[in-house]
């Protein structure tokens, strides 16, 4: 029971003292307005180099874009506790870290579907792309998977900043890749074949192509497959965040550097 | 004059050894171009137009690169010298407050030589890019109108964006619509037309143009012009926003307060 507690409780206390800084001036410059704009650099670059069609890139770089909350969000859970010199009476606390790092995964994954939701839309009405109506059901839940893998790459990025202190900047390189491998915008089978290689092992990849499918008007029987492997993959780096903080916080203590900025 | 000369070099100097020594400032800079110039080559490579070619790529996210600089860097300068409680300092000392600003403003937009050296470095490496410049001696001419022309626009967002509670905002808020509207890594003539006035009166508009003529052939003189012209009209427009930040804040004693 105390376990269900700090997992919601926990998990809901730990966002609204996120939006005590992510307040609306930040919110939606940050992930309301930004992400429709780089649907739109990208839209540009791809007629200017007559790539693919606008719909290519809306599905592409809303999905991607539930990377920015996913990861500058989780990893917040870690640097903003150590900010605020509260990583180690966190740490020092007899709670289960699974249901206290999850539970604030939670409302991450709930912002980032919003986000991506939100940006699809915007992308879709901005630049005149029609969908077929019957694939918006599919697609919803393409942007929940989607969001839920990405939060399990960034609760690996909250674990890697108990050792990397520029988590900003491992944030921002993470969301940079992610750009490239996951085929947001060039297509996979463009990219070198090692790149294809890694692409399949990253989150986001996955639902890039269903979403892709569904909107071309395939039905969702047919991408349950690519969606069965974003779970996973979002499920293997949730468990490697989970494992990884263990070690971090053990090495953390043996040498005394939590808090260390 | 040779005393304005010196504060600014010396100014200049610090910060960009300041700025440097900074991982988020410098990582960012050199990494995310080439994060947009891996796309965008790949974009253009597999597309049907390819002919814009990697050093347009380059070129374009590399100017990303020196646009993000004086974004993030400029635009929460006076904020930051608050937080760090140097801001009294800066204001009291004798010099007047824009000989102080411009230094950190230019060095801002300087650290976005990173940008433009790690790109064509990322496409002489890995593509093999050839850096045989049609106009070098006006590239080099061209770089360095355009650093100072976004230095010069900083020093604007610099004394503008302190008025708001949250700068990193605006900053954020106005990132992807200048690579957009500037024509960065992209032809201007798909845009909408109501787009080309704001696209002619930012400078990284004429700095690209100015690069890329220099670069692979094209008169670079126009936009190194422009770039001046540009110069002159944000370091007028600047000179007076700092001015009015600095009445207004001694007057309502909130200088430092965040």
């Amino acid at each position: 029971m105390n376990s269900v507690r700090l997992f919601f409780v926990g998990g809901l206390t730990s966002y609204r003292a996120l939006f005590y800084w992510l307040s609306p001036t930040i919110y939606i410059p940050s992930l309301i307005v930004a992400p429709i704009f780089q649907i739109l650099l990208f839209a540009y670059i791809g007629r200017s180099a007559g790539l693919e069609s606008d719909v290519f890139y809306v599905t592409g770089n809303a999905i991607q874009y539930a990377a920015i909350p996913c990861l500058f969000a989780m990893s917040q859970t870690v640097s903003g506790e150590r900010y605020q010199n509260t990583l180690s009476a966190i740490l020092v606390s007899p709670a289960k870290r699974f249901p206290l790092f999850v539970g604030r995964a939670l409302p991450v994954m709930g912002n980032a579907f919003f986000v991506s939701a939100f940006s699809f839309a915007a992308g879709c009405v901005i630049l005149g792309v029609s969908l077929p109506a019957g694939s918006i059901p599919g697609l919803a839940v393409v942007i929940f998977i989607a969001a839920f893998s990405c939060t399990g790459l960034g609760l690996t990025n909250a674990a890697i900043s108990l050792r990397v202190r520029e988590n900003a900047v491992l944030s921002n390189v993470i969301f940079g890749f992610l750009l490239i491998f996951t085929g947001a915008n060039v297509p996979i089978s463009e990219l070198p074949a090692w790149m294809q290689d890694v692409s399949h092992v990253l989150p986001l990849t996955h639902a890039i192509q269903a979403a892709r499918d569904l909107a071309a008007g395939e039905p969702f029987s047919d991408v349950t497959g690519l969606l069965a492997t974003e779970l996973g993959i979002g499920l293997a780096y949730l468990a490697g965040g989970l494992v990884l903080l263990r070690v971090f916080e053990w090495q953390g203590r043996k040498h005394a550097t939590l808090e260390q900025l | 004059m040779s005393r304005a000369f010196r504060l600014f070099w010396t100014g200049w100097l610090f910060n960009m050894k300041n700025l440097t020594m900074s991982g988020f400032f410098i990582l960012n800079a050199t990494i995310m171009p080439i994060f947009f110039a891996t796309i965008a080559h790949y974009m253009f490579a597999s597309g049907s137009r390819p002919g814009s070619g990697l050093l347009y790529a380059s070129l374009g996210a590399g100017m990303m690169g020196i646009w993000s600089s004086v974004l993030f860097g400029s635009g929460g300068l006076i904020q930051w010298q608050r937080w760090q409680g140097t801001l009294e300092y800066v204001i009291s000392v004798p010099p007047r407050l824009i000989e102080v600003v411009l230094p950190m403003t230019v060095a801002t937009a300087s650290i976005g030589l990173y940008s433009i050296a790690s790109t064509l470095l990322w496409g002489r490496l890995i593509f093999g890019l050839p850096l045989d410049f049609i106009h070098p001696a006006w590239f080099v001419v061209a770089l360095v109108a355009s650093i100072v022309s976004l230095g010069l626009l900083g020093l604007v967002l610099s004394s503008t964006f302190v008025l708001l509670r949250n700068a990193n905002s605006m900053s954020n808020l106005l990132e992807y619509p200048v690579w957009l509207v500037t024509g960065l890594l992209i032809s201007l003539s798909l845009l909408p037309g109501w787009t080309r006035p704001i696209s002619w009166i930012l400078a990284p508009t004429w700095g690209i143009r100015g690069l890329r003529q220099a670069a692979v052939g094209g008169d670079p003189v126009l936009p190194i012009v422009m770039c001046v012209a540009l110069g002159l009209i944000y370091l007028t427009i600047g000179h007076y926003t700092l001015g009015y930040f600095e009445v207004r804040a001694r007057k309502s004693g909130t200088l430092a307060l965040r």
